[in-house]
């Protein structure tokens, strides 16, 4: 044990004592509009960068350890992208500039679409989803489009049940029928899916590697049943951190695909966001894609607003354009070899601690991993101990726990992904502390974590009574 | 390693990867340095004009306004900055207990009990609101304003896809720019879902007519703000509004070229179950001490998937945590100052355009927050050349969107401009006629 983490009882912004409250002089307010109060504490500056500053120990980045979240690709995030992303020629460019005064930012745009292409193996990039998630929506936005324009009514998507749940939820949100295709040893079956295709199916939505880290080696087969069926083959960029250089959505046969740049392309996740989801299509979609389009029209870089056929937009202006610099200038670091190497060591390092730990916890279905493994927990229930007593466990071991009981096809699971810039010496420390936690008495395991900031925060009693703000907190227990 | 699993080469674990499938290599440079990154990147950016060499008058939902140094300071935490999502609580209580903050400044300022963590932006916020609204009532009419940024009407057209949902658009007063009550009258009936309103609105002028509006709406009535002005203005929840929402990049973020921005949501706790989004709890840990958790997690994908109130999942949490940190730092008292200032600024702003033959400001009676229409004799986009060449950048041309207005703009001014900036700008409209 080597970890403990702050602790310090720091009061709830509201509760602390502020200044006095000066009186304004509102006659510039429409008397029907002015507000008399606003109960935001008057504190002197040094107090609240402390109170900030105090919260922010209690809280475990990439930056304090190893944080192997499945699916979630936690890579050291390069500082002089940071540097980058808080330049003024970054963070005070309006949207709405004329073109002519924001080269800069539309060439990085611009040569970002042409380098995700590249990267994915498909003809066309926009930039604007906010997100992986919005990315989906986006993608299915740009099917469903297209299969009306050649007159044809397809309402249903067909999921993997590894698929994650935005898959679901985007396909929800748009009121499509979802498919749910059970799995054969952790990998699509195809007969389920020949069966499952018919003419109204938009689309398959698909993660390969998927969500197990098991590359899904017939994608050819599965992309030819898709298409003879007439629906489109969407790919879930999520595990893109598996395949750069090695292969691509495009070579694939798949027609859509996203990437999450906070994922790959390691812009920093900032705690739950921000992120960015640039999506990428074949040739034959890009009449549909958001407007509007970056080009060069050997001049300059312009906005191409003519497009008859585009969906239109999901979010205001262009994108999360400071991600999409740290992203632009992340690719250009690693360069073609980089990132080929990137994949290599992110595989090499989940196939290793896979290696390291199997023989302690089960890691079900056969064959090679990729960038991530998924461990079951299940032998240590006869102890009376479950997955979340592993993950709160090994806080105390100084290692943010891995994504659990996800994917569910997983009984107990422990989703693991080291990524690639990992030393061996950690991974040996995490596999070691995980095969100790599976020997340590249950007792032990049941109360952690014993060396975080606070202990087991108990979940269902916030969710019974929600108390979300300091107003609903004043309504149940009046000061 | 290698060895550790009885493999010999790299290739060995890719060979469930088949050849078929198999690309030769990226087809991009070979990677760089950090020295050359870097200056690759800087040379690349210095072709962008920013506010700090060319003071903009650009508005119209996103405002350049001075953000201190410690707002920074706090956001560079690598604590907060480098961490995923708080799904594990125990190592994870500073953000969260940050989020919680920030949920409850965004409820004081809008009078709503509950707020999520963000969405994407302001536009998306709405998006969302027309899907909430329909889910609490199962109704099908979207009713906006024609005073709306087509930027946010084009999301929202997104947005209603699955449901299939209907917009009907309301007009604006031609002499006040609120909202015109009889068309509003008109466009709602027993299929409307939520009725849209924001204040300050696209023209930056204050909707005075709230209660009245709350009193025609027969159903949900969801107001789009701008948190600044919110410091110095009533809360919509005083006038009984359901769902507040708006574009929170005003309160401690930069405008970035427009990402990342900050949705802010917001409703009353009667509708909290049906609200899209992220949000934190308060509760105790195992050894009775406070502590905070996401919570209501089946309303969201990865419990809910198909069913679940949005498919969002990454949001714009660290520009959460940049407003919590700017509204603290400023306090009641900075952030009332503050939004006081832009009110004034842009009265003495437009008075002065007004003066200046040839231009009219604002072209809406009545009070404004920190934006407001220009309208010109001359055609706008001659003003707009003139103003680039002098090294100033105007107000967002409207005659495109808007033209029954004519040769108009929208200007907006913040804290950020100097004497200076205004002298210059009145310069060169004076140069016009």
């Amino acid at each position: 044990m080597n970890f403990r983490q702050a602790f310090y009882e720091e009061p709830i912004l509201f509760e602390k004592k502020g200044n006095a409250v000066k009186t304004l002089d509102l006659s510039d307010v429409p008397p029907s509009l002015r507000r008399e109060r606003l109960a935001i504490p008057n504190l002197p500056e040094h107090e609240i960068v402390r109170h900030y500053t105090r919260l922010s120990q209690m809280n475990f980045g990439i930056d304090t350890g190893f944080y192997p979240l499945g699916s979630c690709t936690m890579k050291f995030n390069p500082k002089f992208a940071e540097e980058l992303a808080r330049l003024v020629e970054v963070t005070r460019i309006h949207p709405d500039q004329d073109p002519s005064t924001v080269q800069g930012a539309l060439r990085i745009l611009y040569e970002l679409q042409e380098i995700l292409a590249k990267i994915s193996g498909m003809d066309a990039v926009t930039l604007q989803p906010a997100a992986g998630a919005q990315g989906e929506f986006t993608g299915l936005l740009l099917a469903r489009r297209f299969q009306i324009d050649r007159g044809e009514v397809r309402n249903e998507v067909i999921l993997p049940d590894t698929a994650h749940g935005t898959n679901f939820a985007s396909a929800g949100m748009l009121g499509f029928q979802i498919r749910e295709l059970p799995s054969f040893d952790g990998r699509v079956d195809l007969n389920a899916l020949e069966r499952a295709v018919n003419e109204r199916t938009l689309a398959l939505m698909l993660t390969n590697p998927n969500t197990l880290g098991i590359f899904e080696e017939r994608v050819v087969e599965i992309a030819r049943i898709c298409h003879d069926g007439g629906a489109l083959l969407y790919y879930d960029g999520a595990n893109f951190n598996a395949i750069l250089g090695k292969t691509s959505p495009g070579q694939m046969g798949f027609d859509i695909t996203h990437f999450n740049t906070h994922k790959t392309f390691t812009t920093p996740h900032g705690g739950g966001g921000p992120g960015a989801g640039p999506v990428g299509v074949k040739k034959f979609l890009e009449p549909y894609l958001p407007v509007p389009g970056i080009g060069f029209d050997g001049k300059g870089y312009v906005l191409d607003w003519d497009r008859p056929k585009s969906i239109g937009k999901v979010r205001a202006w262009f994108g999360n354009f400071a991600l999409l610099v740290r992203a632009y200038a992340y690719i250009l670091s690693q360069g073609s070899d980089g990132l080929a190497e990137v994949s290599e060591r992110a595989v090499l390092n989940a196939n290793y601690v896979r290696q390291r730990v199997q023989g302690h916890l089960p890691v079900p279905f056969s064959g090679l991993r990729k960038h991530e493994f998924v461990a079951s927990g299940a032998p240590l229930k006869a102890k009376g101990v479950r997955t979340v007593d592993i993950a709160k466990r090994l806080m105390d071991y100084g290692f943010h726990p891995p994504t659990i009981y996800f994917p569910h096809l997983v009984e107990e699971a422990l989703m693991i992904e080291p990524t690639e810039t990992e030393t061996k010496e950690t991974l040996d420390a995490f596999a070691d502390a995980l095969i100790r936690i599976t020997q340590e008495d249950p007792e032990v395991l049941k109360a952690a974590p014993h060396n975080a900031s606070v202990a087991r925060v108990d979940e269902v009693q916030a969710a019974r009574q929600p108390t979300l703000s300091w107003r609903m907190l004043q309504n149940i227990q009046p000061r | 390693m290698l060895q550790a699993m009885g493999l010999k080469s790299i290739d060995d674990l890719f060979a469930d990867i088949s050849t078929a499938v198999r690309t030769k290599g990226l087809a991009i440079p070979k990677g760089m340095s950090e020295l050359e990154v870097v200056r690759h990147v800087t040379a690349i950016l210095r072709a962008n004009r920013s506010g700090e060499t060319m003071p903009t008058f650009l508005g119209a939902g996103l405002y350049d306004h001075f953000v201190p140094a410690s707002v920074r300071a706090i956001t560079s935490r690598s604590e907060f900055s480098t961490a995923y999502t708080p799904y594990q609580a125990e190592v994870s209580q500073g953000i969260l207990q940050t989020l919680w903050e920030y949920q409850s400044i965004i409820c004081e300022l809008t009078g709503m009990d509950a707020a999520n963590t963000s969405m994407y932006d302001g536009s998306t916020s709405l998006g969302e609101a027309a899907l909430m609204a329909h889910r609490i009532n199962g109704k099908r009419q979207i009713v906006i304003p024609r005073a709306l940024h087509w930027e946010r009407k084009a999301v929202l057209d997104s947005y209603i896809v699955g449901p299939g949902l209907a917009i009907k658009e309301y007009a604006y007063d031609p002499k006040t720019g609120m909202a015109d009550l009889e068309s509003l009258t008109e466009a709602t009936g027993p299929e409307t879902a939520a009725v849209y309103v924001e204040s300050p609105n696209f023209f930056g002028r204050f909707e005075e007519q709230l209660s009245t509006i709350r009193s025609i709406a027969p159903s949900i009535l969801a107001v789009g703000v701008n948190p600044l002005a919110l410091a110095v203005t009533k809360a919509p929840g005083d006038f009984g509004a359901d769902i507040v929402i708006g574009e929170g990049q005003p309160l401690g973020n930069a405008v970035n070229f427009g990402g990342p921005l900050i949705g802010i949501f917001a409703c009353r706790e009667e509708h909290l179950r049906k609200m899209p989004g992220r949000v934190i709890g308060l509760t105790r840990d195992a050894r009775g001490h406070r502590a905070f958790c996401m919570t209501l997690q089946t309303r969201e994908q990865h419990i809910r998937r198909e069913r679940a109130m949005s498919n969002i999942c990454t949001n714009e949490t660290l520009m959460a945590v940049a407003s919590a940190a700017y509204v603290a730092v400023l306090g009641a008292n900075g952030l009332r100052s503050v939004a006081l200032d832009n009110i004034r600024r842009a009265k003495r702003l437009a008075a002065r355009i007004d003066k200046v033959k040839g231009f009219q400001a604002p072209a809406f009676a009545g009070a404004h927050f920190n934006e407001f229409v220009v309208r010109s004799k001359v055609p706008y986009s001659k003003v707009a050349r003139a103003l680039l060449k002098a090294g100033l950048h105007g107000g967002l041309p409207l005659k495109g969107r808007f033209p029954e207005l004519g040769e108009a703009a929208l200007f907006a001014t913040t804290e950020v401009h100097t004497d200076e900036d205004y002298d210059r700008l009145v310069t060169v409209l004076e140069g016009m006629s």
